[in-house]
């Protein structure tokens, strides 16, 4: 109805109202449906506010009552004593999952240039590309399992650090890398390929000084959103990385945490001050997370201008 | 500077090099998600092969789950893991299906924006923070409702079973819950663009004829987009099937095949994750890899199907 007589003027309006004369029962039906498909949005939206709401809630007084502590010490041994800290996940969790991201951007940029510079309708790149999209729906957890057996067994108990936790979060990370650069370099004007072609540019050439630079924010923009996956991934660390409440700055030895064992860790403890951490590492890991989709949003919208 | 052939014809070689160097590069790179997979495959299947030549094919059979005896069956862990997936893909595809009608039939352009936003916060929200609300806020509250509705039903036919007796939050509802919510983003963004896809002239089309919006959607815009929603939800089921440690944190751990949902069980996934840590033995934890394994194959079916669904729509709807 709305598209049809949204540019007439009032009075005609009401005409086709009157002329199209659609029945009560019909008109009932419309404004139900209508108000149901509402409601879900409402529900949904609901949910996720009282998710984030319960969580800023609860972690903020741990995490603000415990100001530079919960950032500078080291956590807390004894799950049931009030603990000063969780600088030791939060570092965990940044040099896993940067490291993570140094495996899994460069291979997954790659392997969609490969997909949409070389391959394109070739049956290969069909393959590939359905097998990225097959790849992208593996449980994380079948992925930990995969490094422990493939990388961490043999290295026996010093297979257990933080670059064992970064492969898995990298297998993760790999399809989804894949698939959005590949969409952002079918984005890629076929002129300027032509225009560097026409110059005496190599495919090669080609691909890294000019359709590169050019889809570079929406590149990025994907990465970032498999980034702020991957940092909250637990289940493929359980396996890989051991567990750890001291700092430990180095990716290649010794054992790691992560502030997702942290969280998972503490949520099955029945200690009020294990929950609370809990909850400050939640919070912690969100607004991480947060920052990272934000930022990638922000990219986005700027493509979305300039273009 | 001027070139001459000669430095032309120096440089070509090299070139060429780098190039082909650069294009095996990006194939070989290409070529790793299938790399992966086959290795996925092949590691965890050598890995799980003592369980099954303890077990034999009963692994799938069996029911009981008593490491301490030396008795591994993946039964009810696979009942568990199927029950908490239909249940949450029951609960989210009417809600999934309805965010997405709303945000492309009804809602205004500005507020599409918005709509898009709120489905793909849902998707920032780690699962281990889904898992830690559903145990600590959820579960408790949950708790009284099962017995409110199982009171209800108590000595009805078939929903007497299905919604029984209770003794804690901790069950197959409230996981299937927490699943619900957790997929809803997958479900809501894949519909939404198979639904945008409906051309305006079908929509245009059927209000012409006199159609209400929502006869325009159930005439024209659903059977347009139905097998990609159909691809999507088998994605969002094979989503939920994996979906590990807010599983473990909310189901109660305890295997379990009962009808009722209002009792506490176990998935494939939060099994593994739950007693890991305890699996010292090779062969509970061949157990707990070959239940890795029967995730893996369950959810590549899925998705291999979904994939293909979802692939076949969108091309149909390009016209290619």
């Amino acid at each position: 109805m709305a598209v049809v007589t949204a540019n007439l003027q009032p009075r005609t309006q009401q005409l086709a109202a009157e002329l199209t004369g659609i029945s009560g029962r019909r008109r009932t039906k419309n404004t139900v449906m209508t108000v149901l498909m509402a409601l879900c949005v409402i529900v949904v939206g609901g949910a996720l506010l009282l998710v984030l709401g319960t969580v800023f809630a609860k972690g903020w007084s741990i995490v603000s009552g415990q100001f530079p502590a919960w950032f500078t010490k080291d956590i807390q041994l004894a799950p049931r004593r009030p603990g000063p800290g969780m600088k030791a996940a939060i570092i965990g969790t940044a040099v896993i999952t940067a490291m993570a991201t140094l495996i899994a951007v460069p291979l997954g940029i790659l392997g969609a240039v490969y997909l949409n510079e070389y391959g394109r309708t070739r049956l290969f790149a069909r393959v590939m590309r359905f097998f990225a999209n097959v790849m992208a729906g593996v449980p994380s957890i079948v992925m930990g399992l995969f490094i422990y057996v493939f990388w961490v067994v043999p290295r026996g108990i010093n297979g257990l650090n933080g670059f064992s936790g970064a492969l898995a979060l990298a297998c993760l990370m790999l399809p989804i890398v894949v698939r959005s650069s590949e969409e952002m370099l079918r984005l890629v004007p076929q002129n300027l390929r032509d225009a560097s072609y026409a110059l005496g540019g190599s495919t090669s050439r080609t691909t890294v000084r000019v359709v590169l630079p050019t889809a570079a924010p929406g590149i990025i923009s994907g990465c970032l959103l498999a980034i702020a996956r991957a940092a909250g991934e637990t289940a493929p660390l359980i396996f890989t990385i051991g567990a750890a409440k001291r700092t430990n700055w180095n990716v290649l030895e010794g054992t790691n945490t992560s502030l997702s064992m942290q969280i998972y860790g503490n949520a099955k403890e029945s200690f009020v001050t294990a929950q609370e951490r809990a909850w400050g590492a939640a919070l912690t890991l969100i607004t991480l997370a947060m920052l990272f989709t934000l930022m990638a949003r922000m990219l986005s919208a700027r493509i979305a201008r300039t273009r | 500077m001027t070139t001459t052939p000669a430095d032309l014809t120096d440089l070509r070689p090299r070139r060429q090099i780098l190039d082909r160097a650069f294009r095996g590069t990006t194939l070989l790179a290409g070529a790793l998600i299938l790399i992966i997979l086959v290795l996925i495959a092949y590691t965890v299947t050598n890995k799980s092969l003592p369980v099954f030549r303890s077990e034999g094919f009963e692994f799938f059979t069996e029911r009981r789950w008593a490491p301490n005896k030396e008795i591994y069956g993946a039964l009810s862990f696979i009942y568990g893991t199927a029950i908490t997936a239909l249940l949450a893909v029951a609960i989210s595809v009417p809600v999934s299906l309805g965010i997405a009608l709303f945000t492309t039939q009804v809602a205004p352009l500005r507020m599409k924006k918005w709509l898009v936003s709120l489905t793909d916060l849902v998707a920032v929200v780690p699962s281990v923070v889904f898992g830690l609300w559903g145990i600590i806020f959820l579960a408790p509250k949950l708790l009284g409702v099962y017995k409110h509705v199982s009171a209800w039903f108590h000595g009805w036919p078939i929903l007497g079973d299905i919604f029984g007796r209770t003794g804690a939050g901790r069950t197959f509802m409230t996981a299937g819950l927490i699943l619900s919510v957790m997929i809803t983003p997958i479900i809501t963004s894949i519909s939404r663009e198979v639904i945008e896809t409906c051309p305006q002239t079908d929509r245009d089309g059927a209000l012409a004829l006199g159609a209400t919006r929502w006869e325009m959607i159930t005439g024209a815009v659903l059977p347009h987009s139905m097998s990609g929603i159909v691809g999507a939800v088998m994605l969002g089921l094979g989503r939920a099937m994996g979906e590990t440690i807010a599983v473990a944190l909310v189901i109660g751990s305890s295997p379990n095949i009962t009808a009722n949902l209002f009792s506490s069980g176990d998935s494939l996934p939060s099994v593994i994750a739950f007693q890991w840590g305890e699996a010292t033995t090779e062969i509970k934890r061949s157990a707990l890899i070959a239940m890795g394994l029967t995730l893996f194959l369950i959810t590549i079916v899925i998705n291999l199907l979904a994939t293909a669904v979802v692939n076949r729509a969108t091309k149909r709807v390009q016209g290619t």
